[in-house]
């Protein structure tokens, strides 16, 4: 592990690191999920998606698929089965298409991370059935995905590190919106003025790509804080 | 017959609700399956467990599917992907979760087709709203 014999291209090794370091994320701003799920939801995002990544972690650990597809269709699998509240079917649906984009191969070079991760976020919009300024992980997800097309010709690392800071920013545009969607919707203009949950996990799990792809990984990580 | 399908974050309000479901067939057997929690026994629901039990109730006469709140309505709708190839179809009801199901299971039982056995899910708050605008 460690080393890339080509910055241009990601291997699996790399895409299971992306994981590893967003179950650690996530665990460690599980309270703070959680707490802002409290504030316009039902309290329960940080736990569940803590919850959900750890048998991620776990499973790939036991037995790590060789292929792009297969490590995101047992990625998937595992958080619809395991997380139980709508970021289950969101997430889940965001790494399945994203493995099914991708297709059975053992790397992705830079354009080919850009197309999964547009069919992933084509997913989680197909069935949140969200748009943008709704108060959502798309709010995320979108520009993140946006930015990196954009600073493709520049490689997977700095293209990661420009979806990265774009999700901050679309995470921090979420604080004056009403939510649209999801429980939140039922506080209406009460909505306003709150972090959205899902959009940080989201910004995240971009921040985790960004982390996993400009090597900050130690050479052994098991995926726990 | 039209299978049924009861989704809910809770294992318990599933059973309980079938139950119900189940005292006005007098003991006619209507396919009906439940998927409600996550696979680790937490309240939830799981786009797996709904695909299985999908396919345990399917025929070729269609499947009915009742969801309780919120991941229940995502979940289904991706169960709905996840599931293989099948005979006959399978719809999501916006019926209402007990009166919907109840609904459900008593015209099921009668070897309705799915087109009705969905559509008195779906109205199955009629009774109710006219009882109570009286």
């Amino acid at each position: 592990m460690g080393s890339r014999a080509d910055p241009g291209t990601v291997e699996v090794a790399q895409l299971v690191a992306w994981l590893e370091t967003f179950g650690r994320l996530v665990h460690e701003e599980r309270d703070h999920l959680t707490a802002l799920d409290a504030a316009i939801g039902d309290a329960d995002h940080g736990l569940n998606l803590d919850r959900g990544m750890r048998a991620v972690v776990e499973r790939l650990h036991a037995d790590r698929p060789a292929t792009v597809d297969a490590l995101f269709k047992t990625v998937g699998m595992t958080l619809v089965s395991t997380v139980g509240g709508a970021s289950g079917p969101l997430y889940g649906t965001f790494f399945l298409r994203f493995g099914t984009a991708a297709g059975p191969v053992d790397e992705l070079d830079a354009a080919g991370l850009a197309t999964a991760l547009r069919a992933g976020v084509g997913g989680v919009v197909a069935r949140g059935k969200a748009e943008p300024g709704d108060k959502t992980m798309v709010d995320a997800l979108e520009p993140a995905v946006t930015a990196y097309e954009r600073a493709v010709g520049s490689g997977p690392e700095h293209a990661a590190a420009a979806a990265s800071e774009a999700a901050e920013a679309g995470r921090d545009a979420t604080i004056p919106m009403v939510a649209r969607k999801g429980r939140a919707s039922y506080l209406a203009e009460r909505s306003a003025g709150h972090l959205d949950p899902g959009a940080t996990s989201s910004a995240l799990l971009l921040r985790a790509l960004a982390d996993a792809l400009a090597g900050t990984l130690p050479e052994t990580t098991d995926g726990r804080a | 017959m039209v299978g049924i399908v009861v989704v809910s974050h809770s294992p318990a309000l599933a059973t309980a609700a079938v139950e119900l479901a189940r005292e006005m067939l007098h003991g006619t057997d209507v396919p009906i399956t439940v998927a409600a929690g996550t696979a680790g026994g937490a309240t939830g629901t799981d786009a797996v467990r709904i695909a299985d039990a999908i396919s345990r109730v399917a025929s070729g006469d269609g499947v009915l599917v009742l969801m309780d709140l919120g991941s229940a309505v995502l979940s289904a709708e991706l169960a709905t992907e996840l599931v293989g190839p099948l005979d006959g179809e399978i719809r999501l009801s916006a019926g209402p979760f007990v009166e919907g199901l109840v609904a459900a299971a008593v015209t099921a039982s009668t070897g309705a087709d799915l087109d009705r056995v969905a559509e008195q899910a779906a109205s199955a708050l009629t009774p109710k709203a006219s009882h109570l605008q009286h």
